[in-house]
């Protein structure tokens, strides 16, 4: 049953709901290891909704509903403890949401902290270690201990991002990350998550076709709580199979 | 026109002299307690006990006491009840039940005080005789749905995706609560608690067959205490005027304790 | 679905002090019902009955309900029609300098302790009433309303006057916030098509921010009608049922306060327990039946 060896996540229909309206329509799509892999759509075709269901995130609504099957790793998400599944999914959200109350540093190490690991120095180092990757170390290795909040919106994002990898997740989800920021802190981030495909499986959600193109691996596209076609982005965006993913390419929908 | 006009200016003077009929009573109520409390503050008044009825003399020293054992007691007793009922209504998901313990905790803010004096009496005083812990009690009965309610709106501010955040960081839920919500609501639960604090501090109906006085220091919270609301009453109904002019110097001391957190809640914890 | 230790202790903690909120709710009626249960022996006589002598035993708790009624609803009145007024003041026609200082002076006001408006009710007002507005009154006493007269100021006048200055700033700043949402271009609107402040005040303010209002003017009449202390110092402590309010009269809340500690036997008691539960149901009464206007309101809009 488990699809390829380098299939990270296996969604297979995949249904949810919020109350009665159904968001998503029995979704099948595979996501490859160390790739970065494209989520577009107009507004509301449920993206978000898609990745949310990915680290158990969508069940927490109150009148949220999903039936189908997630793998991770060739295991059902929905056999593990959510904490678990969260730990190996991160994510970063639309608007920077740094911990409001903490310090930079404590915005990285959180996760961790609350996880027990208590040894300074390895502490230190992770925070160092993640900051870097997200490419925010030299512009605040002097200021750690100012409040989050106190830096702009990108590097606010960037710090989000070195929260998720802080706790050493496999696979890290993205959801609009670059649509609050200016053009310049976008391109920042953008670089960043091709970096980050070395190590991590990374989703990115976005209603940006270009950033889609520069960065991604696979593409899929969602209209109306449906997967219409998934592919690699270069095949999508060069002759798309279906016409409704054409019509949204050359800017006639969404 | 001229008929536009006249309504008009008789809006703006109906709305001025409101303001002015109401401010004149309450600036005289604050000056009178200033300048007539000013004169019995001595230092004898905060450390001493009361004298005999008639005698001159003697300070206000046990009800201070009474009060500060009073507050905090209710407060040891109302500030966890609460919080873990205010975390339960917005950190869980809804059901029923949470709308029904959400109505009835707000039909409990519309309980008389003095009610709540009766039913400590009737759940307590029957069995365990007059006590501080049953004055906390009924003072507990206001002050708990008053903070499920504050400490509710305030968990409420703080926006979703920070617990989403820290959710999605694989941190379990108790601990998102407590060390990430909890703490992002931190200065607009305090000043939750500081409020009520100055509330309940102030009260004397819930304490008049509860805590019912003590003209000694209480030395244990099943003992009888005073407190300063329940002695500015007893002293204002008396006779004698030297008493009255304690029950002032009372009121001085209870007016600015409460104003005084009052301000500091407005002007500190509230501006973030 | 596993749950770990600390999340189920921690839903626990939580889910059982919340149900201590129903536990409380249901004590609070079963004590008071429990212990008035002699009162209620005779029914209706008790809430109906006009006399309240306990030296010979006789119980009825008419004279209180009528006082808190009374004076509970001629402060709502007067709370209601000088609170609107503050806030039209305080969000229409103050220059915004003085806004914010005086909304604060009036928050600040409305958390000074009730025994100490007591305290100054009996010392300043009381006298006050007496001297000045008792005979003032007079003048009008073909009218009932005004025909008695006391010799101390102890009166149902002077508990309405403690009430109106405790509860009108609780009015004046919930109304004051109610307006405050009017949103700024409705206002606009009017103002463009040459109306006057009065016109844009009666036509989109009161209209828009009604149900905000409403919602105060319960939230006062509720405390008017609990509040004890201040009540119990000025208003004479006299069971009688009076037409006129510069007679002393007696309260719910006020005969609960000076008898309870007095009370001898149980049926005095259990009195007294009863009366506390009649307050309890008006009082939750006022409340619903505000709840329940908004509510339609809402409807509608
Ligand atoms: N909490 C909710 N309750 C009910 N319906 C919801 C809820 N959240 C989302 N929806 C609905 O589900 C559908 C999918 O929403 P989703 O947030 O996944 O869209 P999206 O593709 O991420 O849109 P956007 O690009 O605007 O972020 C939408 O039609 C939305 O209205
Ligand atoms: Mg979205």
């Amino acid at each position: 049953m488990a699809g390829h060896a380098t299939d990270k996540i296996v969604v297979r229909n995949l249904n949810a709901w919020y109350g009665d309206f159904q968001a998503l329509k029995n979704i099948n799509l595979s996501i490859k290891k160390n790739t970065i892999t494209a989520i577009l759509g107009p507004s509301g075709c449920g993206k978000s909704t898609f990745i949310r269901c990915l680290n158990r995130l969508h069940e927490l609504r109150s009148d949220a509903k999903i039936e189908g099957e997630i793998l991770l790793d060739g295991k059902s998400v929905f056999n593990m403890d959510p904490v678990e599944v969260r730990r190996k999914i991160g994510m970063v959200f639309q608007r920077p949401n740094p911990f409001p109350t903490m310090s930079i540093y404590d915005n990285v190490a959180i996760g961790l902290k609350l996880n027990g690991v208590r040894d300074k120095k390895a502490l230190d180092r992770v925070v160092e270690d993640s900051l870097k990757k997200a490419a925010l170390w030299d512009e605040v290795k002097d200021k750690l201990n100012m409040p989050g909040t106190s830096l702009s919106g990108g590097q606010q994002q960037r710090l989000c991002i070195a929260r998720a990898i802080a706790t050493n997740p496999e696979v890290i989800l993205f959801d609009e990350p670059t649509s609050a920021l200016d053009p310049i802190s976008a391109v920042k981030i953008e670089d960043l998550l091709v970096d980050l495909k070395g190590n991590y499986t990374v989703v990115i959600v976005t209603h940006n076709i270009q950033q889609a193109g520069r960065v991604s691996d696979y593409v899929a596209f969602f209209w109306m709580g449906e997967l219409v076609e998934f592919g690699k982005t270069a095949e999508v965006f060069e002759n798309p199979k279906e016409e409704l993913t054409e019509a949204y390419l050359t800017g006639r929908i969404g | 026109m001229a008929a536009r006009r006249l309504k008009d200016n008789a809006l703006t003077i109906y709305s001025i002299l409101s303001l002015v009929v109401i401010a004149i009573p309450l600036l005289h109520i604050i000056a009178t307690t200033l300048i007539n409390g000013a004169q019995s503050l001595t230092p004898e008044f905060f450390t001493s006990l009361p004298k005999p009825p008639g005698e001159e003399g003697g300070g206000v020293a046990n009800a201070i006491q009474g009060t500060a054992i009073l507050v905090a007691l209710t407060m040891l007793i109302s500030v966890p009840a609460a919080l873990l009922t205010a975390i339960y209504l917005s950190e869980f998901p809804e059901s029923r039940l949470r709308d029904l313990i959400r109505l009835l905790n707000d039909t409990f803010m519309g309980t008389p005080s003095i009610v709540a004096g009766v039913f400590a009496y009737t759940l307590l005083v029957t069995k365990f005789g007059f006590s501080a812990l049953a004055g906390a009690f009924a003072l507990s009965v206001l002050a708990v749905p008053m903070m499920v309610k504050t400490m509710e709106e305030a968990l409420k501010l703080v926006p979703t995706d920070i617990r989403e955040a820290g959710l999605s960081l694989g941190i379990r839920h108790w601990r998102v609560v407590t060390s990430i919500v909890l703490r992002t609501a931190m200065p607009a639960i305090a000043s939750g608690v500081l409020l009520t604090v100055a509330r309940i501090s102030g009260e004397t109906a819930p304490l008049l067959f509860t805590a019912f006085g003590n003209p000694n220091f209480a030395t244990g919270i099943l003992e009888p205490v005073s407190a300063l609301p329940l002695m500015i009453y007893v002293y204002a109904i008396s006779p004698y005027p030297d008493w009255h002019r304690k029950a002032w110097g009372a009121s001085l001391v209870l007016m600015i304790a409460v104003l005084t957190i009052n301000l500091i809640t407005k002007y500190k914890l509230r501006r973030r | 679905m596993k749950r770990a230790r600390g999340d189920r202790v921690f839903w626990l903690l939580a889910f059982f002090s919340s149900l201590s909120v129903i536990v409380m709710f249901t004590l609070l009626f079963y004590e008071l019902l429990s212990n008035s249960v002699p009162i209620w022996k005779d029914g209706m006589s008790f809430i109906t009955g006009m006399v309240w002598d306990p030296l010979k035993g006789l119980f009825g708790a008419f004279p209180f309900i009528y006082g808190t009624l009374l004076t509970a609803t001629f402060a709502i009145l007067l709370s209601t029609f000088l609170g609107v007024g503050i806030a039209i003041f305080l969000s229409e026609i103050a220059p915004s300098s003085l806004r914010v200082i005086i909304s604060s002076i009036i928050e600040l006001i409305a958390a000074i302790p009730s025994v100490i408006i007591g305290l100054w009710g009996i010392f300043v007002l009381a006298p006050f009433v007496r001297d000045n507005l008792q005979p003032l009154l007079q003048h009008l006493s073909f009218i009932p309303l005004f025909s008695g007269k006391t010799l101390s100021g102890l009166s149902m006048l002077t508990a309405i006057l403690v009430l109106t200055f405790m509860v009108t700033p609780i009015v004046a700043a919930i109304a004051r916030e109610a307006l405050l949402m009017v949103p700024e271009d409705l206002k606009e609107a009017l103002y463009s098509l040459g109306a006057t402040r009065y016109e844009v005040v009666r036509h989109v303010c009161i209209p828009y921010a009604r149900q905000g209002i409403f919602g105060g003017v319960i939230l006062g009449y509720g405390r008017a009608l609990g509040e004890t202390m201040a009540v119990t110092m000025v208003i004479g402590n006299t069971p009688s049922i009076s037409a006129s309010i510069l007679n002393p009269g007696y309260t719910m809340a006020a005969v609960i306060a000076n008898e309870f500690t007095e009370a001898t036997g149980d049926v005095y008691l259990s009195a007294l327990i009863g009366i506390a539960l009649l307050l309890l149901l008006i009082s939750l009464a006022v409340n619903l039946v505000g709840r329940m206007i908004v509510w339609k309101w809402q409807q509608e809009g």
